[in-house]
């Protein structure tokens, strides 16, 4: 039959395929890092956050549970007044609703959260996923630098990026 | 005893012969045959009722809405900003690509334009998802055929282009790196760099399955000739994208339209395939993944400097207006009416998506064909059911 | 013959029964594990299984303890006693295939002189397995399965059977312990001592039996009667639990004894030049798997690369190239046969 070299060709792709190596990553016992910018978890840096709210008010599906009280500081300078602060008694993201579009960590005014690549935090149970501001607070550890930019980006004054 | 109002009988009886249509077999007529909702073919849960008469299909009717999330619904109560995490999930595939055409409208809506380095990335990135998408399609119709081995091909050669959008992005699937008037931050250092060898890798993967599958006799026999879909009814049903180019038709929104978005600095072409059937669309599709990495290369050599977003409010308020803008799409034409009242959300949005009239199609397409046959045109007028349903 | 033991018939029956049913499971599993598992995942650049056992070698075992824990499902609707008994003839002649698969001078079941066609013939009594297996079930994926499979075994028988008779008339002889020695004694363009396997002068034979096996195997590409994204697993969709693992491993069992049978008719079978006698005895089997080897190797490479026909075209396909292509090589054949 004339139409024989496509069938052949076919067996070439896979047995040269067989021939080079697997690309398989063996989960448990190699990982893959994920990009620095990966959306893993979200870590909070507990002494920056006003308890402003406004990462629960926009979070699309209301996944941030926060409560605060308000507090005196001693002033700042020598004689001044006490100041008053928010502290925060309770803030929880529910992984299980998160659905990691990262609005929180950029409406924040005050650089309270972060993104972190981790992404090891699977649980037996869905209510687990619910983490406490000191679970939050731990992944501060994970949070990477910010990475340099691709030549041509706009250098921005100010530390915000 | 309980009291039925007409109402209610009139409901009931309308409820049964709705069952009864769909399910009744009719030994004298044929055998109905359920494919789906759960079904490896229908990749997601599209239903496809089907009447037999031996293998071949009698009638055919799709049944969709089994994932139907009510995202227009949904945009009505969300922001701006919060809508685009939104309909990144219509078409998961190339998620990229659908928020694209929302920000559009939003900022036709605002009047504001985003700066031109924010729209080359956005296009690259746009090309991307297009191409994150498809070749999983070159794949797939594969498995539908019978052949195991081109998907995991595709798996393992998409997964450099996924990298890339996460390195950029920070979301795989899900990037929600646009925003109105521009984008969330620029390109990390070093990526122009990986998506070039990614591109070399994505053009090897397409050399391979032009041997292990367009040259297959096998393959050819399935597929040529299969689910002839001409040019005129194409059009009539409202097919886009690949689907409706294998029919012969010169239609591309990206070159044909006047867009913000960067396509229109690049050197590329738009395949059309005369014969319009699964073969075609494999093919043209496979000419698409091959011209799509071409625009990336492109664009990313040309990248202008300078800044990646506009001045926009903080806070994002749409003035009243309407806005329709759309863009050829991996899988065809997705468009968003954006109607608004000057809210921090739309009033109303109309999200036109391409799968949801691509497979309107089926029931014309499949009468008289035979049961694999479904499958094969299932698989080239390629769905993801995310876009069926929204 | 130097025969040391003398045994009983019932004594020397038990033994050929015992190890019948050893090489099934274990030919299965060898395949399966070498060629499903490992070389279709390199050929996918994927590693496969790789946690049970080194390399993932246990893989099969643990799927297996797994089948057999599972709940004995019958669906609501099914035929029970038909249902439970499919599987049963499936792999039944699975069995049956292994008797006439001779691995040495001595060393097989049952040397009958029409060996070539007991195989074939039994091997198309999986067909009333499957069938009673896709009636059964009350599921129309599975009897849309199982018809295609009985239209699809009957068209290939065809090809496979007409492919073999070239080999027998070359031979002379159906008995395969005489194929054997037929390509053992053979003259290949004048070499007396390498013997003559039959792919040589039968080429054509060979690939009309490759193909027509690979049908009979419902492998890609005819693998329509499971097709698993059309017809989910066609006949098979309803089993779970040992039942489903006693298709699984006659499926690779048949293929084991197809390969046996392949390896025997053309490539020389146990034989190996320059081994006779009971060194042969020892050595054949062994050789026998060699070759085993060889022939599944390309049966799955095959598999492993091509879509899958349509019902009509495998037909058509059948009747219009294979059948009158082996017509042509029996012509030949028999012609050479008289002239030389
Ligand atoms: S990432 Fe999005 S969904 Fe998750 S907590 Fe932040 S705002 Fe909410
Ligand atoms: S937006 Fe930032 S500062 Fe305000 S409550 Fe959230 S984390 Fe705290």
């Amino acid at each position: 039959m004339a139409e024989l070299p496509g069938l052949i060709k076919g067996l070439g792709v896979t047995l040269r395929t067989m021939l080079r190596p697997a690309v398989t990553v063996q989960y448990p016992h190699e990982k893959e890092t994920p990009p620095t910018r990966s959306r893993g978890v979200i870590a909070l840096k507990e002494e920056n956050c006003t308890v402003c709210m406004l990462c629960a008010r926009s979070c699309p599906d209301w996944c941030i549970y926060i409560e605060g009280h308000k507090d005196k500081a001693p002033p700042r300078r020598e004689g001044g007044k006490p100041r008053t602060i928010q502290l925060l008694d309770r803030f929880d993201i529910d992984y299980g609703l998160c659905m990691y579009c990262g609005i929180c960590v950029e409406v924040c005014p005050f650089d309270a959260l972060f993104w972190s690549p981790e992404y090891e935090y699977s649980e037996v149970s869905i209510a687990e996923l619910l983490h406490d501001k000191e679970r939050l607070g731990d992944w501060m550890k994970t949070v990477p630098e910010p990475l340099a930019l691709e030549a041509g980006a706009e250098v921005k004054k100010g530390a915000k990026n | 005893m309980a009291v039925v109002t007409e109402f209610q009988k009139a409901a009931y009886v309308a409820g049964q012969a709705a069952d009864a249509r769909v399910n009744v077999e009719i030994e004298a007529e044929g055998m109905t045959l359920n494919i789906g909702p759960q079904h490896p073919a229908t990749h997601g849960t599209l239903r496809i009722v089907v009447r037999l008469d031996g293998e071949q299909v009698v009638w055919a009717e799709p049944v969709c809405g089994y994932m139907h999330r009510g995202y227009e619904k949904l945009t009505e109560v969300r922001t701006y900003p919060q809508v685009t995490t939104l309909v990144n999930r219509i078409d998961w595939l190339g998620s990229f690509a659908n928020e694209v055409p929302f920000i559009l409208a939003a900022e036709k809506l605002m009047d504001v334009e985003a700066p031109p380095r924010a729209q080359w990335i956005r296009t690259a990135l746009f090309e991307l998802g297009r191409l994150a998408n498809i070749t999983l399609f070159l794949g797939d119709m594969g498995v539908q055929l019978g052949a195991l081995t081109p998907v995991f091909y595709a798996f393992r050669d998409r997964e450099h282009v996924l990298n890339l959008i996460e390195a950029a992005t920070g979301g795989r699937f899900h990037p929600n790196y646009d925003r109105i008037g521009g984008l969330k931050e620029d390109l990390p250092k070093g990526w122009v760099t990986e998506v070039k060898s990614a591109m070399s890798r994505i053009r090897t993967f397409c050399d391979e399955m032009e041997d292990l599958l367009v040259g297959n006799e096998i393959f050819e026999t399935r597929t040529r000739g299969i689910g002839l879909v001409p040019a005129a009814v194409g059009l009539e049903y409202g097919l886009s994208g690949a689907n409706i180019r294998a029919s012969g038709v010169d239609w591309d929104i990206r070159r044909d339209e006047d867009s913000p978005l960067a396509w229109k600095h690049c050197d590329w072409k738009v395949w059309t395939h005369p014969d319009g059937d699964c073969f075609a669309r494999y093919w043209v599709r496979l000419q698409e993944v091959r011209e799509a990495t071409k625009i990336v290369e492109q664009l990313l050599d040309g990248l202008p400097s300078g800044p990646i977003q506009a001045k926009v409010p903080r806070i994002i308020k749409v003035p009243a207006g309407e806005a329709w803008v759309h863009t050829d799409n991996p899988l065809g034409e997705m468009g968003y009416y954006v109607v608004s009242k000057g809210g921090l959300g739309p009033f109303r949005t109309k999200i036109r998506t391409p799968s949801f009239s691509n497979i309107s199609i089926l029931p014309w397409l499949l009468r008289g064909v035979y049961v694999p046959d479904v499958i094969t045109i299932l698989a080239s007028l390629y769905f993801i059911l995310g876009d069926i349903d929204r | 013959m130097t025969a040391a033991l003398h045994l009983a018939y019932w004594q020397t029956t038990t033994i050929k029964v015992l190890v019948v049913m050893g090489v099934i499971p274990l030919g299965a599993l060898v395949l399966a594990y070498v060629f499903l598992l490992k070389m279709m995942s390199h050929m996918q650049s994927r590693l496969g299984p790789m946690e049970a056992g080194p390399h993932g070698v246990l893989q099969l075992l643990a799927d297996a303890g797994k089948f057999l824990q599972k709940e004995d499902v019958f669906p609501e609707r099914a035929d029970r006693a038909v249902f439970a008994l499919a599987p049963v003839v499936v792999l039944m002649s699975a069995f049956l295939l292994y008797v006439v698969i001779p691995a040495g001078p001595r060393l097989t079941v049952s040397n009958l002189d029409t060996g070539v066609f007991f195989a074939l013939a039994v091997s198309s009594l999986s067909v009333l397995g499957v069938l009673m297996a896709g009636w059964s079930s009350a599921n129309k994926y599975s009897l849309i399965g199982a018809l295609r499979a009985a239209g699809q075994l009957i068209a290939y028988e065809l090809p496979l059977v007409l492919g073999v008779v070239g080999v027998v008339i070359q031979a002379g002889t159906m008995s395969l312990q005489g194929i054997v020695q037929a390509q053992a004694h053979g003259a290949l363009l004048g070499f007396k001592t390498l013997g003559e396997p039959y792919i040589l002068p039968q080429a054509l034979g060979f690939v009309l039996f490759i193909v027509g096996a690979q049908a009979e195997l419902t492998q890609t590409p005819f693998d329509m009667p499971l097709a698993e994204t059309e017809l989910v697993a066609g006949y098979m969709v309803e089993y779970t639990g040992f039942r489903f693992l006693f298709f699984f491993m006659a499926e690779f069992g048949t293929a084991f004894a197809f390969a046996a049978i392949g390896a025997t008719l053309f490539l020389g079978g146990w034989y190996v030049p320059g081994v006779h006698g009971t060194a042969a005895d020892v050595l054949g089997p062994f050789v026998l798997g060699a070759k085993i080897m060889l022939v599944s190797f390309f049966i799955f490479w095959f598999r492993f690369t091509y879509p899958r026909f349509r019902e009509d075209q495998l037909q058509a396909v059948a009747w219009k190239y294979l059948i009158p292509l082996a017509l042509v090589n029996i012509l030949v054949t028999g012609l050479l046969k008289v002239v030389v």
